[in-house]
């Protein structure tokens, strides 16, 4: 109960301290519309805000989908072969030298301005941290289980199975977490360089029109998606994944 | 199990450039508990690793193994931590071995071990929810399972308040008889409860002392226990 009202506190600081900056600095709408006016703009729009969350909800699903598996797959494939580490490790990391802003006008020249788009680049953006987390807890797997499994005969193929990878299930949870939160950001960035449709064409469009409070009700909008997507993976993780914890 | 053999370690091990221990003569009688004694450092735990087959960072100018041929797949190994996987049932953590070879748990036998060490019904619950000695009794019972005819036993009871400690070291030695142990401690009232044969060991030498007489597991009171259990810690003492 604490947290659901230290939430709901926080959230009507927030609204008031947003309609006190309206009212003291006299802000004309199209720059800074109020929360009542957002709010109102919310429930009208309703409809074109729903079907526009929900082509960027997809998005991020299968962006987020996709992302867990391959960068659950690498991380698998790199802690068990130090040939792919010697090739694939300095790869990854140039690869995240690269800013993946720069990515979105190719991939959209690539894959077009429908899904794919979207979905690879939330699935760019999501794999480092999802790879990069549970590789270093495949990495961290406790030296003296593994040689218990070695005095027990146990194949390397098992021992990774059956020790290394339910031992990391914890740092593979932390990578997901953040992916939750990163894998919006990449549907939105391949929406704002060509789509027709998503949460990010929306915002577009209404900043291009000033309608500013369309672009802040489809703003929070997002931000409350992105947040019950977190807290949504949150939970499969502490009741599926963390269970190697103590 | 297979007939229990004897072990021998004779040489010199080095860890890099640091030198572990110079010109040992080991060996470890088929059937019996040795008890290799020493303070921290002395290269213990390198000798057992040695025979465990896990000493890969350890250079051996010399021999080990046993008596009567390769020692691989006829040991098991007991550590101070009790190294249970904390996502595993008791159960499952007991017949770990027979999962990470691809066989199928023996659940019959699964039960049987974890009977002689008195855990039988908890075997569905998580290592969590067992006190330390609890914990290091599954251990106990995931070894048994193994059913090896050498164990290696590494301080296995030191974490362990002292009422557990003794209660372990007597439900270890009467489920690990007949088979040949190799146990390492720095305990002196340890080695003289349990070992057939002391071994004192320091960076230079392995010294044999006379274990009291009586069975094993000795009594902790027995006069003759305590005498050698003092005459130990003066030799640690000696030596460090």
């Amino acid at each position: 109960m604490t947290g659901w009202r230290a939430g709901i506190a926080s959230a009507l600081l927030g609204i008031a301290i947003w309609q006190a900056i309206v009212w003291i600095g006299d802000l004309p709408k199209f720059i800074l519309p109020g929360p009542g006016l957002v709010a109102e703009t919310l429930w009208k729009s309703r409809v074109t805000i729903a079907e526009n969350a929900l082509v960027t909800l997809i998005e991020v699903l299968v962006g987020l989908g996709l992302g867990a598996v391959l960068g659950g797959l690498s991380a698998i494939g790199l802690a068990a072969s130090p040939v792919a580490r010697a090739l694939v490790r300095p790869m990854l990391v140039f690869s995240q030298a690269v800013p993946v802003f720069a990515l979105a006008p190719i991939l959209t020249l690539w894959l077009g301005y429908g899904l794919l788009s979207k979905v690879a680049m939330a699935l760019i953006i999501i794999y480092f941290p999802v790879t990069s987390s549970f590789f270093d807890a495949l990495m961290r797997t406790n030296q003296d289980w593994l040689g218990l499994a070695k005095v027990m005969g146990a194949s390397r193929r098992r021992i990774m199975w059956h020790i290394r990878v339910p031992a990391a299930l914890p740092g593979f949870a932390s990578g997901l977490r953040l992916a939750a939160v990163y894998a919006p950001i990449g549907a939105i960035i391949g929406e704002w360089v060509g789509a027709s449709k998503g949460l990010g064409y929306l915002m577009l469009l209404a900043n291009g029109r000033a309608k500013i409070d369309l672009m802040f009700a489809s703003l929070i909008v997002l931000a409350v998606m992105t947040m019950c997507l977190h807290a949504s993976v949150d939970l499969f993780c502490r009741k599926v994944l963390d269970r190697a914890d103590h | 199990m297979s007939l229990a053999p004897s072990l021998f370690l004779r040489g010199d091990a080095k860890i890099g450039d640091a030198l572990i221990f110079e010109g040992i003569d080991l060996t470890v009688t088929a059937g019996q508990w040795t008890c290799l004694l020493g303070s921290s450092g002395v290269g213990k735990s390198t000798v057992l690793k040695l025979f465990a087959g896990l000493a890969d960072h350890v250079e051996m100018t010399g021999a080990f193994g046993a008596e009567d041929g390769p020692l691989e797949g006829r040991v098991a190994l007991m550590a101070q931590s009790d190294l249970l996987l904390p996502w595993l049932t008791v159960a499952e953590n007991v017949s770990l071995g027979a999962k990470l070879r691809g066989e199928a748990p023996d659940q019959a036998k699964i039960m049987d071990v974890l009977d002689r060490v008195g855990l039988a019904d908890r075997s569905g619950e998580k290592p969590a929810a067992l006190s330390g000695g609890q914990r290091q009794r599954v251990a106990l019972a995931r070894t048994l399972m193994e059913d090896r005819p050498v164990v290696l036993l590494d301080e296995p009871f030191s974490a362990l308040d002292a009422k557990t400690r003794a209660r372990m070291q007597e439900l270890t030695a009467e489920v690990l008889e007949g088979r040949t142990v190799l146990l390492v401690t720095h305990d002196p009232g340890e080695a003289a409860r349990l070992g057939h044969a002391i071994k004192v060991m320091t960076e230079s030498s392995l010294r044999d002392v006379a274990p009291p007489t009586g069975d094993v597991p000795r009594a902790v009171d027995h006069p003759d226990v305590l005498k050698i259990q003092a005459s130990l810690l003066a030799q640690l003492r000696e030596d460090a």
